[in-house]
Order: structure tokens, then C-alpha cells, then sequence
């Protein structure tokens, strides 16, 4: 067996595991970004075909416009139903970026609005396509990660998990966030859309002389200098660069602990 | 390539976290980004840059100094890509240390040269025998503290052949090093202090490892669920062990019913032909009944089906007093049982026996497990993956055993 099939091999077990655990209160979150679109292939692997719950997009309203036409089309393509989750309240105050600190907006537009969705819907697992060399906080992640009803990750009690063992002990009023492609890197990533020929939002790709690594909301996404115009290229690129995924995303250099207090408060 | 997974073991501050900060800066390794960060946090904590904070990425570990949770890094050499495991070394934290432990085909053992072998250098070497970690690079660290004095080297290395001895292990190296200066570390240190030492520095004996060939064993499937789909009902899982081709003739245990493999499903293929070990497939089986999650479908030789067994078993949680209910998890199998416990031991003092009624935090014990139903089960050195097992205790795993 190859290396990226071993991957996906460990991915499926994930997810298998936690359907088989949670059945009907078991989502996942699809951010419309390579790694959530890597992971929505890897379920429909799992269940020969289909997506059996629901794929949840939250919405900040503040996205690629080209964002949401993928995301409209690629789910027309596959035939799964889109869950789409925004914070109206907030959205109707006016909430974004340049109101107040960035993790606000962060906490209200995404946190919250997912916290929402998991109050009305009862949600008790979410898939998540978090990998462990996005950042030295999420390093640390387990595959399935218990929150509480106040949504915190108690990251200093969390349980032993060995031998794919999972827990999943549920309390009143938690949650899993569960996480299959936890090991992946970047890199495989990249090679595993080049292997199975995903499709992808274009933003990824160089226009004149730029592209994104990362892509979330509009205002706290900037693009990298790069000729990479195919996924190819990407790859090579990949190889040589020392820069970090993360470097143009505005929330992690607010704060060196911005990420661990937003992975607390539930964010994803 | 697969990145090859080893863990960093050792008593707490013998310098696990340092070495490899300083290994990924000293081979270039570091993204630009999380040096300057690491660099930022060791200034705003007023110290020298503190390579730990590469790992120990949790506010709480940094203001504290210490690792409180394992975490993984990714490195390459010039020999192969690494996923290095970090792993914290105080005994309230062991339950992460065998976490991160059990991703990994070889182990670091890291022992202070002043303060030499302790409590946790001890239940850390005997606890990488346990879960069958054979490949194991001892580095005697803060050799620069020691004055490089190759005497206490000498010393301690003797004293760490004695501890391998306990478990009929060998260490396949035992290095001086200093993980501060980066001393041996990625490079062979031929002046300055370390000068009397010739051996390979640590990157060289890591590349030295081969990576374990997978071995020949009989085939193993532990069915996880069962999907009802056009052509019938699929069992779903891994393979635990061995391989399988289309048309083979396997049993299903506990009851032990022979069956024939119609198809082995790998979406979007109806039939792959074969799975071997790891691979995630689909069983179409001709049989006249469906197996349920915790059958297992297996080869010749055929496992073992108990409900009583012998085993040595590993506590990381608060007290367990003996006869409390606890559940084995083993593979996809979950059964209720018993322990009863034979000799309680802790591996950090293994010549004192304790009270045989009760398990404490970082204690193992020689035990028989009494289980409400059939369990399906290998000897560990056979069948790795259903040789082993996780104990839960109200719903929280609390142990971790090897069938013996
Ligand atoms: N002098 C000296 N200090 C070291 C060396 N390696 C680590 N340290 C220090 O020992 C302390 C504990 O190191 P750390 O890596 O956190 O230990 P861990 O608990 O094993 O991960 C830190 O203050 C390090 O700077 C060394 O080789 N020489
Ligand atoms: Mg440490």
C-alpha cells in the first residue's frame, strides 16, 4: 500500500468510527477551502458514494465570492445537501472585521454561529478538516476531541487515545469535534487532490503573479507571491518554501496565543 | 514516503522538547514563522530562545516550562521524512505519553547526565518494552552541564545497559549530547568538549534505523459497522493484520463460521482483487448470516476465543480498586469484564511489590481479565493489533494491557 492510500486508509477509519458512534447526530463542516474539500471526498469514500449527514457551510458573509459559487456547484455536482450557517443577529448589527478586534468577529461569525447550529440541531459529532501541521497548537489535537457545553476544549485533561481507540463518552450537552485527516501535511494534501483529481476553488491557484495558501474571509486573507498556476506547481513550490501555511492569515499574528484562545472558545 | 513516526521519551526537563527544537533549527527545518514566534514567547517569558516552545505551544506549557500534552512535528533528513512525537515526562501527564507513544515504530530515551536515570526515565523505558518499541536511541543530554566530563557519560551509560537489562532490551545507541548548544545533535561535535566521543551524533543514528518490515501474519479483520448496500450488506473496517485476496475462504469469529470473500469494495471499485495490512475495505462475504461491529474475519492460524485471560496491564488514571466493572476494548470489540489483579508493581521501583487490591496512576500489574462475553484475541507478539487492548473505566479509557 502507498503512502497517500495508508492516509486515506487511517481517514476512513475516522470517519467510519464516528458515524458508526454518533449515526444521525454526526456533521461535518465544509469551509469550501482544499482541506474540508479533501475531506468531503474521503466521506464519500467511506459510504461508497454518499454523504450520509449533513455538510454544514458557515457562513461570515464575508467570503470569496468564488467561494460560494464552488460551493453551490460542487454540491449540485456530488448531490449533497448544504447546511448554511450564519450569525444573523450579528451580520444584522453590522459585525465584521473592522469592528473591534478580529477575534470577536472571528468568535461571533463563526464560533457562534456553529454554536447555534449545534443548539437548534443537536448535533454530537462535527467533522473538521484540521491537520497538525497548520500550527503548533493544533499539533496537539486528537482525533476525536470532547467539548463541553460552554464549547471548551479542556486541552489539559484531554483523554489517552491509543490504538485507534476513540473516545466517546459524551456528557449532557457535549460535543465531538472529530478530525480524520489530522495527519496530513500540506503537502499531502496537495497530492492527494493531484491523485484523485478533486476539484478545487481556483483562488488556490497564481493570477497575475499571486495566489492564496490559505483562503477564509476576504478582509483577513491576503495572497502569497507565487507563480504556481497548477497543482503541480504548487507541489514544487511546496517543497522548497519555509514559509507557514498560516503566514497571511490575519488571526494568527494578532496574538501568539490568538489560535489557542479561539480553539478554546470552540473554533475550528 | 511515510514519514517515519518516533516518540521522545524521559524523565521531566531532561531536555525532550529542547532537542528537537533544536534539531528542526539546526537542519533548517523551522518555518520562518514559528521561529520568529518562538523566538517572540522565549523573550516575552524573559529567556535566552527557549527551543521547547517550538512544541510546547500551550500558554500554560510555556508559562510553566513544561509539556503537558504530546504533539507531532514533521522533519525530513537527508535520508527520509520523520514524524517526530514529543511527549511530556512527568508521571500525572503518563496517559499522553503512551498516547503519543503508540504512533511510534522507535523511541528516544533522554537521560541528564547530572541527574541521571529517574522515576520516569524508568516507567518510560519499561512502558516502550510494553507496547513493543524495539528500536531505542538513548541520548544523555546537558553533557555542557556535566562539564563533558566523559566519566559521568561512562557512568550514566552503564546505568542505563542495567535498566535495559530488567526487560532483556539493548538501546542501539547511547550518545553524549548537549540539545542546548545542539551538540551531537545534527552534527558530529569533533571539537570543543564532546571531543572524546567518535560515534555517530543522533540525526546519524536516527537515519541508521530501518524501517520494520511488515511482517508476515495471519489474516485479521475486526468489522466495524455493517452498511446495507445494492449488492448486499458490506463489512466495513481495516485490515488488522496479514492480507486478503477475492475468493479466499476465511472464518467469522466469535462462532467461527467458515465464508468465502465474494468482493473486497474500495469506492469507487466494486472489487480491488486484495487488501493487506492498513487498508480500509468493504467485505462482501458469502454467508447466510450478517456479522455484526466486533466480529472478526480472520485466516489460518485462527485467534483465540476467551473469556478469561492473562495479561499485563498499564494504569494511567486515578485509583482503580480491584473488582470494579470496567470494559476491553480490543480492536472494534467492547466487552464488559473484571480484573483480577495478580502483582501490582510500579516500573519505576519494580523490586517493591504493592497492595495487589488497587492500581494508582503509572502502575502496572500482572492480571487475569474475566469478560461477560467472548472476546477474540491473539497473543501480542503474533498479532500485534488484537494482542492488545484499552481499558475503560466509566466511560473514560483508563489502561491499556498486553495479552500475555
Ligand atoms: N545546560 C543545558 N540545559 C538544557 C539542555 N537541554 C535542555 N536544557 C534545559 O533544560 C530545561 C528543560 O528542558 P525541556 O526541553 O523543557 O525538557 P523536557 O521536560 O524533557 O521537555 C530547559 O530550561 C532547557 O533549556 C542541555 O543540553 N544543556
Ligand atoms: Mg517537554
Amino acid at each position: 500500500m502507498d503512502y497517500l492510500d495508508a492516509l486515506e486508509s487511517k481517514s476512513i477509519c475516522v470517519i467510519r468510527e464516528a458515524y458508526q458512534k454518533f449515526k444521525g447526530r454526526t456533521g461535518m463542516l465544509w469551509s469550501v477551502g482544499k482541506d474540508s474539500t479533501t475531506l468531503l471526498c474521503l466521506v464519500r469514500k467511506a459510504f461508497f458514494g454518499k454523504i450520509p449527514f449533513p455538510v454544514i457551510h458557515i457562513d461570515t458573509g464575508y467570503k470569496f465570492p468564488e467561494m460560494y459559487e464552488f460551493r453551490d456547484r460542487l454540491a449540485k455536482e456530488w448531490g449533497f445537501e448544504v447546511i448554511v450557517a450564519r450569525n444573523e443577529e450579528q451580520l444584522a448589527c453590522g459585525m465584521g472585521p473592522d469592528q473591534g478586534a478580529k477575534l470577536d468577529c472571528c468568535t461571533e461569525l463563526k464560533t457562534n454561529a456553529l454554536k447555534q447550529l449545534i443548539d437548534r440541531e443537536g448535533f454530537q459529532a462535527i467533522l473538521l478538516g484540521i491537520r497538525r501541521d497548520e500550527h503548533g497548537i493544533r499539533a496537539k489535537e486528537r482525533y476525536f476531541s470532547p467539548r463541553d457545553s460552554q464549547f471548551q476544549w479542556d486541552y489539559e485533561h484531554q483523554p489517552a487515545e491509543l490504538w485507534d481507540q476513540y473516545n466517546s463518552f459524551l456528557n449532557e450537552s457535549e460535543h465531538y469535534r472529530v478530525h480524520p485527516i489530522l495527519h496530513f501535511t500540506e503537502l499531502d494534501i496537495w497530492r492527494y487532490i493531484q491523485r484523485e483529481k478533486l476539484p478545487l476553488v481556483d483562488l488556490y491557484l497564481s493570477r497575475q503573479g499571486h495566489r492564496y495558501r490559505s483562503i477564509g474571509c476576504v478582509p483577513c486573507c491576503s495572497p502569497v507571491a507565487s507563480p504556481a498556476a497548477s497543482i503541480e506547481e504548487i507541489i514544487e513550490e511546496l517543497q522548497l518554501t519555509t514559509e507557514s501555511e498560516r503566514a497571511g492569515r490575519a488571526q494568527d499574528k494578532e496574538n501568539l496565543y490568538t489560535m489557542q484562545k479561539l480553539r478554546s472558545l470552540g473554533y475550528m | 514516503m511515510r514519514p517515519f513516526p518516533i516518540v521522545i521519551t524521559g524523565h521531566v526537563d531532561h531536555g525532550k522538547s529542547t532537542l528537537i527544537g533544536r534539531l528542526l533549527y539546526d537542519t533548517g527545518a523551522l518555518q520562518a514563522d514559528r521561529l520568529a514566534e518562538m523566538r517572540q514567547s522565549s523573550q516575552d517569558a524573559g529567556k535566552a530562545s527557549e527551543f521547547a516552545f517550538v512544541l510546547d505551544a500551550f500558554e500554560e506549557e510555556r508559562a510553566r516550562g513544561i509539556t503537558i500534552d504530546t504533539s507531532q512535528i514533521y522533519f525530513t533528513s537527508a535520508r527520509r521524512p520523520y514524524v517526530i512525537i514529543d511527549a511530556p515526562g512527568h508521571r500525572e501527564f503518563i496517559r499522553n505519553m503512551l498516547t503519543g507513544a503508540s504512533y511510534a515504530d522507535a523511541a528516544v530515551l533522554m537521560v541528564d547526565a547530572v541527574e541521571g536515570i529517574c522515576p520516569q526515565t524508568r516507567r518510560h523505558a519499561k512502558l516502550l518494552a510494553l507496547v513493543g518499541i524495539k528500536d531505542i536511541c538513548v541520548l544523555i543530554n546537558k553533557l555542557d552541564q556535566a562539564g563533558y566530563d566523559r566519566a559521568r557519560y561512562l557512568e550514566v551509560a552503564a546505568q542505563v545497559r542495567d535498566l535495559f537489562a530488567e526487560f532483556s532490551g539493548t538501546p542501539f545507541a547511547i550518545i553524549p549530547i548537549s540539545a542546548l548548544t545542539g551538540e551531537n545533535v545534527a552534527s558530529r561535535a569533533r571539537e570543543g568538549g564532546l571531543s572524546w566521543y567518535y560515534g555517530p551524533c543522533f540525526l546519524e543514528a536516527l537515519d541508521a534505523i530501518d524501517t520494520p518490515a511488515i511482517e508476515e501474519r495471519p489474516f485479521r479483520f475486526a468489522v466495524q459497522d455493517v452498511y446495507q448496500h445494492e449488492d448486499g450488506a458490506v463489512l466495513v473496517g481495516k485490515v488488522d493484520s496479514g492480507r486478503l485476496a477475492t475468493g479466499d475462504q476465511v472464518a467469522v469469529w466469535p462462532a467461527g463460521a467458515a465464508a468465502r470473500v465474494r468482493a473486497i469494495a474500495k469506492y469507487p471499485a466494486p472489487d480491488v482483487g486484495a487488501a493487506s495490512y492498513g487498508d480500509a475495505v468493504g467485505l462482501f462475504l458469502d454467508l447466510d448470516r450478517v456479522p455484526a461491529r466486533g466480529e472478526v474475519v480472520a485466516g489460518e492460524p485462527a485467534p483465540e476465543t476467551v473469556s478469561l485471560f492473562g495479561a499485563t496491564i498499564f494504569w494511567f488514571a486515578d485509583c482503580y480498586v480491584s473488582g470494579r466493572p470496567v470494559v476491553i476494548r480490543c480492536a472494534t470489540q467492547a466487552v464488559a469484564g473484571r480484573i483480577e489483579l495478580l502483582k501490582v508493581y510500579d516500573p519505576a521501583a519494580p523490586d517493591e511489590e504493592l497492595d495487589p487490591e488497587s492500581l494508582n496512576i503509572g502502575e502496572m500489574a500482572r492480571c487475569r481479565i474475566r469478560t461477560d462475553a467472548p472476546l477474540v484475541i491473539d497473543p501480542f507478539a503474533s498479532v500485534p493489533e488484537l494482542g492488545r487492548f484499552v481499558i475503560e473505566c466509566d466511560g473514560v479509557p483508563a489502561g491499556a494491557g498486553i495479552v500475555a
